[in-house]
């Protein structure tokens, strides 16, 4: 057990190096013009070579890198180019914002999912099995911008013209503010990421539930005499609940590194607009700080889906 | 809950890696599915009995039909020109735009209406179709090659090989595909070929995981230690040998990666790093909409709907490919 976390960390910390390069050198090899931009059209060469130097930019790539290696070492992530404030400063600012939009739609699209799952299952190829598989695969296939355009325009918009102002147009309302206002503001991205999430979960929930309601065990304690509801929650949904659990921590995982177009959708200052806002500008320090830590996350979550696996499945050894 | 952990173990999981050989089929096995119900003097290959049992299924069938229509609709787009008389690009600032200044409505000159420069938005849906059905088979495709190169050599060739491909594989996992792929968009500026590689090299890794783990199961059996005692080269075993036997779920994935890839490139577009305007593409059509939807629907919906039933028809055909290549799923759900 121990083994094998210092086994997947050290892998994991492999993996982020060689996204710190990766990233690091990409934006090296582009041609980097952000000295010009901030100095302005007017500036002379003496001033953009000013900026260059303030930045740090006239140093060798080798240096540079080594710089930011070393200070990223101390949690020193560097600072942005346009504002010097600390990157740290901004993914404290951007990260409550997508966790609060993740953690919501989370519960949702699992609820969602892992419910019509079931429903589907147990009445496999009937008329309600159908529908559900309908719905999910229709907003599946929806993209997601596509539909946060259509909730604004329906549940914002729409209903705001009929006198009903139920919900803001996007942006973001601390929690400290008061939990309704949070919430208000969340809940069409929530269904938005919930909505198109959700599909995934129910198909995983059907198939697995459709094995695992195969199997003699399940033909055993329904012999026993055990109320089909129990069959089917403590015996059949806890063994299959192993696959959905790998989904779910994969996708928490994914999405806490910034949930770019919901975000940028519904004009939620998180990590995902905090890194398209500073991927447009060139901002360096801030986008490998965003990239580094939705790395950072992904290799977090599957740890954690391995260990997980080991505490559902008595089966499985770590190793 | 202890039992039933035991009976579990004693079953286990399905096997995943059951050869699907063209060359061992067992005609016997079914003779009882084939419609026709014949004797099954001839053996049919897996694909065959894939395409019977899809050519049954009615939504494939139907999905397969509108993505027909669909690719024909990319070729015919200069046709939606000709027949409105509207040229792809063209601005009709007088006709096209109400004195205001904003999006006509549907009418029978701009028969889906028109967008925010005048343009109308029906011949614009079907270049912009071009666009989505390219990137989409041409991205798949290259994820597909590098994803089955990789996963065959890591599979196959095993030790030291396997060992730095497996670590690549975890790491292109792990990458924030979405904000790597906009970074990089946004660096070399966009275009065509840009998008189709940063889509390819990033998604291969999925396949590779796949297909090596098919091999691993392969590696081992009859008809490759049959190959190699007939001095069979590594890369004829590779590629002849074990290549056809683990196509099967590469199909599947590939025929469900092509929506997905649909909806990245127009998530791209949408996000301002799809192909530079004026070239009609879906996903910056919906972009552009964006600033219009409280005022002209018709800018969001028509093109909106084009992607969604492309990536649903997409969705669909590729549900019913994996049920087709998949009967266990079939004797499940009529247990």
């Amino acid at each position: 057990m121990v083994r094998f976390l210092i086994r997947r960390l050290a892998l994991g910390i492999l993996v982020l190096w060689l996204i710190t390069v990766a990233v690091f050198g990409l934006f090296f090899v582009a041609p980097n013009n952000v000295a010009r931009a901030l100095a302005g059209r007017q500036a002379t060469p003496e001033t953009v070579a000013a900026i260059s130097h303030r930045l740090g930019l006239d140093q060798p790539l080798w240096k540079q890198y080594l710089d930011f290696v070393g200070n990223a070492l101390r949690g020193n992530l560097g600072f942005d180019y346009y504002h010097q404030v600390p990157v740290t400063t901004i993914l404290g600012a951007a990260l409550p914002i997508t966790i609060s939009l993740v953690l919501g739609a989370a519960l949702i699209w699992l609820g969602l999912g892992v419910f019509n799952g079931v429903i589907s299952a147990t009445h496999p190829r009937s008329f309600t099995d159908r529908s559900l598989t309908a719905f999910s695969l229709f907003f599946y296939s929806t993209p997601t911008f596509l539909l946060g355009i259509l909730l604004l325009y329906v549940l914002y918009f729409r209903l705001t013209l009929a006198g009903h102002t139920a919900f803001p147009a996007g942006g973001y309302a601390p929690f400290s503010g008061g939990l309704t206002g949070w919430a208000n503001h969340l809940i069409l991205p929530w269904f938005t990421l919930a909505l198109v999430s959700a599909a995934t979960y129910t198909r995983l929930t059907r198939a697995s539930m459709l094995d695992v309601l195969g199997e003699d065990y399940i033909r055993t304690a329904r012999s026993k005499g055990i109320r089909e509801r129990r069959v089917v929650v403590r015996h059949g949904l806890r063994a299959a609940l192993t696959p959905i659990v790998t989904q779910f921590g994969i996708d928490v995982g994914g999405l806490l590194g910034g949930v770019v177009v919901t975000e940028t959708v519904f004009s939620l200052p998180g990590l995902g607009k905090t890194a398209i806002d500073a991927i447009n500008q060139q901002d360096l320090p801030v986008i490998i700080g965003i990239v580094l830590f939705a790395s950072a996350a992904v290799v977090v979550a599957n740890i954690l889906v391995d260990l997980a696996y080991a505490v559902l499945d008595p089966r499985v050894r770590l190793h | 809950m202890s039992d039933t952990a035991n009976v579990m173990a004693t079953i286990g999981p399905p096997d995943p890696g059951e050869p699907t050989s063209p060359t061992l089929t067992a005609p016997g096995d079914i003779a009882g599915r084939s419609p026709s119900g014949t004797s099954g003097i001839e053996g049919r290959t897996p694909f065959q009995l894939a395409w019977q049992r899809l050519r049954r299924d009615r939504v494939a069938m139907i999905s397969l039909a509108v993505i027909v229509l669909i690719v024909l609709m990319a070729f015919l787009a200069p046709l939606a020109a000709v027949i409105t008389g509207h040229p792809v690009n063209e601005q009709y600032r007088t006709t096209g735009l109400t004195p205001d200044g904003l999006p006509r409505g549907p009418s029978s000159e701009f028969w889906l209406g028109t967008d925010d420069l005048g343009r109308d938005i029906l011949v614009r849906i079907a270049y912009g179709s071009r666009i989505s059905l390219l990137v989409g088979v041409a991205s798949t495709a290259l994820t597909v090659v590098i994803g089955v190169v990789i996963g065959l050599a890591a599979g196959f060739l095993g030790g030291l090989v396997d060992t730095i491909l497996a670590r690549l594989i975890d790491v292109v996992l792990s990458v924030p595909f979405l904000l790597v792929a906009i970074a990089l968009v946004s660096i070399t500026g966009p275009s065509l070929i840009v998008t189709v590689l940063v889509i390819g090299f990033f998604s291969w890794a999925s396949v590779a995981r796949i297909v090596r783990g098919q091999v691993l199961s392969m590696r081992e059996r009859e008809f490759v230690e049959a190959a190699r005692s007939l001095g069979s080269s590594n890369s004829r075993i590779m590629f002849v040998d074990i290549l056809p036997n683990v196509l099967a779920p590469v199909i599947v994935y590939a025929s469900l990666l092509i929506p997905v890839v649909i909806v990245v490139e127009a998530t791209l577009s949408f996000l301002g790093l799809g192909l530079a305007p004026p070239t009609a593409d879906w996903g910056g059509m919906i972009s552009e909409a964006q600033n219009y939807y409280t005022t002209s629907w018709w800018f969001v919906v028509f093109p909106g709907g084009a992607l969604l039933v492309t990536t649903l028809a997409f969705n669909l055909l590729g549900d019913g490919i994996r049920d087709a290549f998949d009967p266990r799923a079939e004797r499940l759900m009529a247990k």
